[in-house]
């Protein structure tokens, strides 16, 4: 559902687009917010959200997978062969000099091939005391760029981002990202529009059931902004490496536990760990045999750029036979 | 860029790529066994060392439900995305060349990268497969079984 939200924004300083690390006193803008559906893109949302379900509901079906807890970092294991992972994710953000915030997206997540995963991403959040409105969307993909395992495992990422600068969702730190970023109204934030290219290089590799995984990241605002860079470095674990016979909830080998640390690292012409963010997070997966899998992931802010407290959690489902029943639709064989 | 060109250019992908990626049945082909043979020495060499654990085969039969079923077939013999695992080829390879396979995957011909999974599953997806009754060898009546 399109949820739009329509804020009148006056203030001594002007309307134009805000500046990076440019927070305006509260006490200069009045605001007055008016909430409402939005007819026309709340039908189009709806039909396709609508069409979806009906074909997760009745064609695709539900598939457990070993997912790794991490929320910000990515290891090398791509989306099996034409299943569709959707999921739901929420970060709950403390905000010094401003209201905390909730952000929210949802991502739909498939294997186009074993070697190549898209997903498309979309975001919203709600500003306590301020207002809930949709942020932009990501169109992500990854490619396995070996045959085969190796001691190292890289893979290529390349996302494209068409966001407001409202967007509080924190999937990645990058350049000079800090808390300052996202203490601006929405009605004023949501003015700036970014449209930005993003690669990573994924390094990840798996031994004796510790995963170690380390991104890279380079991203470049098309807006005529320099490159900004980033980092996300996990390592993770399930609680044991044996399956149990018998089918269960709460066997150990259903949890997979590990730890998280991302932030900026500066951009072309200032690069480094000055007037950066970073974030340390301990992160754990439940697979249950239900087919779902939750997240949850508290994570701290290690420095004065960084928000205090970020909590997030996750759910996801995974469906097979997705990609069939698309190819048929558009008359392919299945 | 509108969003009705967004999406009608994301439904466009996603029915090229689908269409591409599930139409190639899969039961019969024989090249696909050879990837079998590609396997390292020293990788063919490695034993299970599940081999005598009782529980590595029930294990192992969990496991491929959850992860090979979809593409394997509920039986193993195959389905229209990968090969039959009760093939000759397959039961006659050694636990270590069916380890090397999993762990690796065949990635250009759509079998992934399985060592997300820990070793010690894999060992039981490995045992798991090769408790099963191979094509070559007539399925055991259930009228002949035993009754206990």
């Amino acid at each position: 559902m399109y949820l739009r939200c329509d804020s009148v924004a006056t203030g001594t300083r002007g309307e134009g687009p805000l500046e990076r690390n440019q927070a305006l006193p509260l006490s200069s803008i009045k605001l007055s917010s008016s909430i409402k559906l939005s007819s026309s893109a709340g039908w189009r949302s709806s039909a396709g959200a609508a069409l979806l379900t009906l074909v997760l509901l009745f064609v695709a079906r539900p598939l457990q997978s070993q997912e790794s807890p991490y929320i910000v970092t990515y290891d090398h294991y791509l989306e099996e062969p034409g299943s569709l992972e959707v999921e739901y994710f929420s970060t709950f953000g403390t905000q010094r000099a401003g209201n905390d915030f909730h952000a929210f997206w949802a991502e739909f997540e498939y294997g186009a091939t074993a070697w190549w995963t898209t997903e498309v991403y979309l975001d919203g959040q709600t500003t306590f005391g301020d207002s809930t409105i949709f942020t932009g969307f990501r169109w992500e993909n990854r490619l396995h760029l070996l045959q085969r395992e190796h001691f190292i495992n890289p893979v290529l990422y390349m996302e494209y981002e068409h966001i407001s600068g409202a967007d509080k969702i924190l999937k990645e730190i990058e350049g000079h990202d800090g808390e300052a970023d996202t203490a601006a109204p929405n009605a004023l934030a949501r003015k700036e529009h970014k449209n930005e290219l993003e690669l990573k290089l994924l390094l990840s590799k798996t031994l004796k059931g510790w995963n170690i995984a380390e991104n890279t990241l380079a991203a470049k605002n098309l807006a005529n902004s320099p490159w900004e860079f980033g980092y996300a470095i996990g390592a993770s674990r399930p609680l044991a490496l044996k399956a149990s016979a018998q089918r269960c909830s709460f066997c150990p080998e259903n949890f997979v536990a590990g730890i998280e640390l991302y932030g900026g690292l500066g951009d072309r012409y200032s690069f480094g760990l000055h007037d950066t963010s970073h974030y340390l997070a301990p992160v754990i997966a439940w697979n249950l045999p239900s087919d779902w899998t939750l997240r949850l992931s508290p994570g701290f802010g290690l420095n004065d750029n960084s928000h205090r407290f970020l909590l997030r959690w996750g759910v996801s489902r995974e469906f097979s036979g997705f990609g069939a029943a698309i190819s048929r639709l558009f008359g392919g064989r299945s | 860029m509108t969003l009705r060109a967004c999406v009608i250019f994301l439904l466009l992908a996603l029915g090229v790529v689908t269409a591409k990626t599930n139409s190639a049945p899969a039961r019969k082909d024989n090249s696909l066994y050879a990837e079998l043979a590609k396997a390292p020495r020293k990788a063919v060499a490695r034993p299970n060392p599940l081999e005598h654990d009782p529980d590595a085969v029930a294990a192992g039969n969990k496991l491929f439900a959850q992860h090979c079923a979809e593409c394997h077939g509920e039986t193993a013999e195959g389905g229209k995305k990968a090969p039959s695992l009760r093939a000759d080829e397959v039961q006659q390879a050694t636990p270590g060349t069916l380890f090397w396979l999993l762990t690796n995957g065949v990635v250009r011909r759509g079998m992934p990268v399985w060592s997300k999974l820990p070793e010690p599953q894999r060992w039981q997806l490995v045992s798991f497969i090769k408790s099963l009754t191979p094509a070559s060898q007539p399925k055991p009546n259930r009228d002949e079984t035993p009754q206990p």
